[in-house]
């Protein structure tokens, strides 16, 4: 540091925080730091990169939107999706039915505003279940290490050996007709955790190596209270991270089973099963397949923009940009 | 090299009797009596059925049952499908479509997401990575299954330029759009790693000392540049092997190839559990193997792992 650095404005001496006398200390250049207004945190500073960026808000929109038609899908449409005529049954649209009818004389229009429900239960539940089992198993592997973590890693590496969409169709079997969105997710959940555990894992590697966890140590904080206070706390960004970008893949998952008919019973309405159905008439009327399978691209695409936005926020070091 | 080889086999070993147990304990799950199901709406006599029970070893203990089968794995005696065929018989005639619809993909999705990504990584922020970005988020967003119809629709029936079903064999032209379809999410992933890869190293005091040293700007981006960069790619196109197993249902019930998906789909919904157990073992023996080449192939681009305890 020069020492002979003048500055801009000098800060006054009644200065709350402890301040040399810049006169005196020629140590001044201290004072260029900013110690008004509110600190900024890990957390502040990526919501402040965060809403900077446009495709962000558009995720926004298009979740706030999909969550509005998934919670109310009866504002959307006054139609009602299982009022089904043979009639009718590929009719073009008309005033009131916008998109037309399906093969079963159904308007696509309502059913794709009803579907929206499955998509989104399954994908927010799946994630969140995805994040706890393996922010739990990963935290604690890497935490506590030694034979904890050798039984744990090799659970991790028999489920990361058997492929998701194989595992998930031979267990969706059990269920048949009695399967529930809930069903579902316990399925999904149970083999997609395993990301979440590695990436969880790794975290906790890194902050137990930290300063501030031997100082906590030496003070004589316990096992478990560091774990809480501070392992977590600072693993806590990349476990969001990898929960919010695979949350696309697990609608994708869920189409896919009730696209195969191993998902969801007929009775609950899927995109999926939209999709499925609509093969059957897809040589001579491939709308009526492209318009569910928009909407799932569509809600598949907001979460993996507001994936990709949350993690250039929280891990600036992965930027894609 | 030798030690880290022996630790890897070693590690498998517990993996693979963890894989197949699970896997045996979730088809064990299975609902329904397929024994039954065999007859028809009639059902079988108690005695016959009684009898087939005990040739598959159904009427015995769970872990009796999962030795006799891991008994079967070693000595590639697979056991009976319930059409009285060998279930190595099946896999063995179906298999070899899976791995050249798996390797043509494989392909496609190494050699043009590398090449996009190499392109979009240098010229980062051009109209050329940008639109490929955009295609990128669009290509993950669609399910396998609609870019399939929708590359069956327009490119098989309404343009026919490439068979729009591979009915009448596995020949590779055929098999073009359903490797398309099934590489196409992994092209998307394999396109924005080495994106994001490319831009890293382009940054690295070792590209820099080479551009200062005078070395040209080619051989910079293929020496230097893409040569590093290929390391997590070589990773995710390992991994990814195993999601191509499991995008092979979807895939091959799509464009109607007679592979191990479809076999193995069929298998389920039956209820066969003995091809199913049998077919899914085949499958995850192929993607341990996999990963542990790909491990070794890490552990030599990398010399880090290698010395990493």
């Amino acid at each position: 540091m020069p020492s002979d650095t003048t500055f801009a404005d000098k800060p006054s001496l009644d200065q709350s925080h402890f301040c040399a006398d810049p006169e005196k200390t020629k140590l001044g250049a201290i004072d260029e730091l900013r110690t008004e207004g509110p600190i900024s945190s890990f957390w502040s500073d990526a919501w402040r990169a965060l809403r900077r960026r446009p495709l962000f808000w558009i995720s926004v929109f298009l979740i706030a939107a999909l969550t509005m038609i998934a919670l109310f899908p009866g504002i959307f449409t006054s139609e009602s999706p299982t009022h089904c005529e043979l009639g009718r049954s590929m009719d073009p649209s008309t005033s009131g039915h916008p998109l037309g009818f399906n093969r079963q004389g159904c308007d696509i229009w309502a059913r794709v505003i009803y579907g929206a429900r499955t998509s989104m239960t399954v994908g927010i539940l799946s994630a969140l279940f995805t994040a706890l089992i393996g922010a739990t198993v990963g935290q604690l592997a890497g935490y506590f290490g030694g034979w904890l973590d050798g039984i744990l890693g090799r659970i991790v590496d028999i489920f990361y050996a058997v492929p998701i969409v194989l595992a998930s169709v031979v267990v969706m079997q059990v269920f048949r007709d009695r399967a529930t969105a809930l069903s579902v997710v316990l399925v999904i959940s149970l083999f997609a955790w395993t990301p979440v555990a590695r990436v969880a894992r790794g975290a906790a590697i890194e902050a137990k190596a930290s300063d501030f966890v031997t100082a906590s140590k030496a003070l004589g904080l316990g096992k478990y209270a560091i774990l809480l206070r501070h392992i977590l706390p600072n693993s806590i960004a990349p476990i969001i991270v990898t929960a919010t970008t695979s949350l696309g893949t697990f609608i994708v998952l869920e189409a896919t089973l009730s696209f195969l008919g191993v998902g969801l019973p007929p009775s609950v309405l899927s995109w999926g099963h939209e999709i499925a159905n609509a093969q059957v008439t897809v040589k001579t009327h491939i709308s009526v397949l492209l318009y569910p399978a928009g909407a799932l691209a569509l809600t598949v695409l907001a979460f993996i923009l507001l994936g990709d936005a949350v993690r250039d926020a929280l891990d600036p070091k992965s930027a894609t940009r | 090299m030798a030690r880290y080889v022996g630790q890897r086999l070693l590690q498998m070993i517990p993996v693979f009797f963890g894989a197949t147990l699970l896997i045996y304990a979730l088809v064990f799950a299975m609902p329904g009596d397929p024994i039954q199901a065999m007859g028809g709406e009639r059902g079988l006599p108690i005695a016959m059925a009684n009898r087939i029970r005990a040739e598959y070893h159904l009427d015995q203990p769970f872990f009796v049952q999962y030795w006799y089968y891991i008994k079967g794995v070693f000595t590639l005696d697979l056991g009976m499908s319930f059409q009285r065929r060998p279930v190595f018989d099946i896999i063995a005639q179906v298999y070899p479509t899976t791995a050249k619809l798996a390797v043509y993909a494989l392909a496609i999705e190494g050699i043009l997401g590398v090449a996009v990504g190499l392109i979009s990584g240098i010229r980062r922020g051009g109209i050329f990575d940008t639109s490929f970005l955009a295609v990128s988020l669009v290509v993950i967003s669609i399910p396998t299954f609609v870019i399939g119809f929708v590359l069956q629709y327009f490119i098989g029936l309404k343009a026919g330029i490439l068979p729009a079903t591979a009915t009448g064999g596995a020949s590779w032209r055929a098999l073009t759009l359903p490797a398309i379809t099934l590489g196409s999410v992994s092209f998307a992933y394999v396109l924005r790693l080495t994106r994001t890869s490319v831009i890293e190293t382009q940054t690295a005091d070792f590209v820099r000392t080479a551009m200062a040293k005078g070395v040209t700007r080619r051989k910079v981006v293929t020496g230097h540049i893409l040569r590093n960069s290929l390391i997590p790619v070589v990773t995710f196109l390992g991994g990814d092997l195993g999601a191509l197993m499991g995008g092979a249902i979807v895939t091959e019930g799509v464009f109607h190839v007679n592979g191990i998906g479809h076999t193995l789909y069929r298998a389920i919904t039956r209820g066969e559990p003995t091809t199913v157990v049998s077919i899914v073992t085949v499958l995850v023996i192929v993607i341990m193997i996999a990963n542990l080449l790909v491990d070794l192939l890490y552990a030599a681009l990398d010399p880090r792992i290698r010395y990493a305890k």
